[in-house]
């Protein structure tokens, strides 16, 4: 195993993105990062593209070579390919291109992210993230997504007294911290009366608690950390990923209100790194739901269990406060393009770590983690990057 | 979605069939091949069991928001029990009104209509759980 850098990232503008198509976002975050990192397009040995759901958002199944076809590398031969794990595609084919450059099969690898969520309903949408759940006996019975967080939420509160408006006050963070990101769908700051009011989805969780459905695509270039400086003076270590599954359905999990798969998969990274949670500067984490970035920091080591709802109310997850939990805005302000979340998580800790951020810079960040969960957490990757290498 | 899709399920959505391990003797619903724990030993010694459906709700939501499919449900009840038997499942709560469903709460199945595959598709059939 060789070190691996990110010496390139790219991400187009995420929201409703009615006159840009799924190949025209793909192709735009695919050459920003391209360029980003100076490489040549023929210097790139292989393109890994996560995906979740093209097939049924825009009726086009392999679209790895398709991006690859429009960004002009099909006459080199170049071998793409989609990597689907759910709401963790983008994480799963940063990890595939990781291993790809860390075992030296390859060199240079573009891993992308892409979709494209606003050319069918709103409901059909919801209806293909329910797919990702157990569809013969969760999704059969009316289980929707929002409701199968839901159920973890009322759990939740019913368990440790995590309250309404703690899960409000995940939303209202995040938004706050998507304002300051140009690249965020919304920018703009929502009070947290506004976030209670808001039409009930699945109770508790209302609107607001839920991220948007958007398009979007984010890009890497990886290359190994020794010759990163040909290409760039800031490379970003890729310290470690740590993957882990879990039963398909919420109700055969050990425990509702935990992500054992979260637990697991940032044990293994924490451990390939040789840090642990209190060395983490920010973290980009899976907040799908207001819950879910609850469960996501007690689940990674960031607070103990139960307290996840209080250490937000007390703004310990703030930006440049304890630990600077998505200071893009999260899915849920960033937005969601799904397959583009992992990949758009690690261009965010990437441009923290090479102090580009901006109004949202988090101070003195050496390390940051990404957390990317597929279905309601059978899938979860972790990554770790370390800047200033 | 072709009729076999829910044709195939019906002794566990209609008669809640489930599996034991004939190594280990944990049971499974809805069925398995494999018992997650014995792994090879089990292979080929899953037996059928029929599960009460009777239990309590581990966790519910009241969804709002539905597929289409449902949307003519809505508010409905979704949770998922806890049967006597130890395992848990995830179904609608019928003949209840939303603001008195608990965590807690006993229930028992009930055999419903619960959807349908668009409008010249198969009605498909199963169970919801009511209070005990």
């Amino acid at each position: 195993m060789r070190e691996v850098a990110v010496i390139g990232i790219g991400e187009t503008k995420f929201g409703e993105l009615w006159d840009k198509s799924f190949r025209e976002i793909g192709i735009e975050a695919g050459l920003l990062a391209i360029s980003d990192s100076k490489i040549k397009g023929e210097e790139i040995d292989a393109l890994y593209i996560g995906n979740m759901s093209a097939g049924r958002f825009i009726d086009q199944e392999h679209i790895a070579p398709l991006v690859a076809d429009y960004v002009g590398l099909a006459g080199q031969n170049l071998p793409a390919t989609r990597i689907e794990g759910a709401g963790a595609s983008g994480g799963l084919a940063l990890s595939s291109a990781y291993m790809a450059v860390a075992s030296e099969v390859h060199d240079i690898v573009v891993v992308g992210g892409a979709e494209k969520m606003t050319d069918v309903s709103e409901v059909y949408a919801q209806e293909i993230l329910a797919s990702t759940a157990d569809q013969e006996w969760e999704s059969v019975f009316g289980a929707t997504f929002a409701g199968l967080h839901a159920m973890i939420a009322k759990r939740h509160m019913h368990e440790f007294g995590t309250t309404r408006e703690q899960l409000g006050m995940v939303a209202v963070k995040n938004h706050k911290n998507g304002a300051l990101n140009p690249n965020a769908q919304y920018r703009r700051e929502m009070a947290l009366e506004v976030v209670l009011r808001a039409p009930m989805v699945a109770e508790p969780l209302g609107l607001f608690d839920c991220a948007p459905l958007s398009d979007g695509a984010a890009a890497l270039v990886l290359c190994p950390l020794d010759k990163a400086k040909e290409y760039t003076d800031n490379p970003v270590r890729i310290a470690s990923c740590g993957q882990a599954g879990d039963f398909m359905a919420l109700h055969d999990r050990r425990d509702i209100c935990t992500m054992d798969a979260t637990v697991v998969a940032g044990k293994k990274a924490f451990k390939y790194a040789g840090i642990g949670p209190s060395d983490i500067n920010l973290a980009e984490v899976h907040d799908n739901y207001t819950i879910s970035e609850i469960l996501a920091i007690e689940d990674i080591g960031f607070f103990k269990k139960g307290e996840g709802g209080k250490a937000t109310e007390e703004g310990k997850t703030a930006l440049n406060s304890e630990i600077s939990i998505n200071s893009s805005g999260g899915l849920k302000a960033r937005g969601q393009p799904v397959g583009a979340t992992g990949v758009a998580q690690a261009v965010e800790v990437v441009r923290q770590l090479r102090g580009e951020a901006g109004d949202r810079q988090v101070k003195d960040a050496r390390y940051g983690l990404t957390h990317n969960v597929g279905g309601t957490g059978a899938s979860v990757i972790v990554h770790i990057f370390e800047g200033g290498v | 979605m072709a009729i076999p899709r829910f044709w195939r399920e019906i002794p566990s959505r209609y008669n809640l069939i489930g599996t034991e391990c004939g190594n280990c003797g944990k049971r499974y619903f809805p069925p398995r091949i494999i018992c997650p724990q014995c792994h090879r030993k089990s292979f080929g010694k899953m037996k059928n069991v029929r599960f009460t459906g009777s239990g309590e709700i581990v966790t519910y939501s009241v969804i709002h928001n539905a597929p289409k499919a449902f949307e003519m449900q809505v508010p409905y009840i979704i949770a998922i029990i806890e049967f006597e038997e130890g395992v848990r499942a995830t179904g609608q709560i019928i003949d209840c009104e939303v603001e008195d469903v608990k965590i807690g709460m006993k229930v028992s199945p009930a055999f419903r209509k619960i959807g349908e595959d668009g409008k010249s598709g198969v009605i498909y059939y199963g169970y919801k759980f009511k209070p005990a």
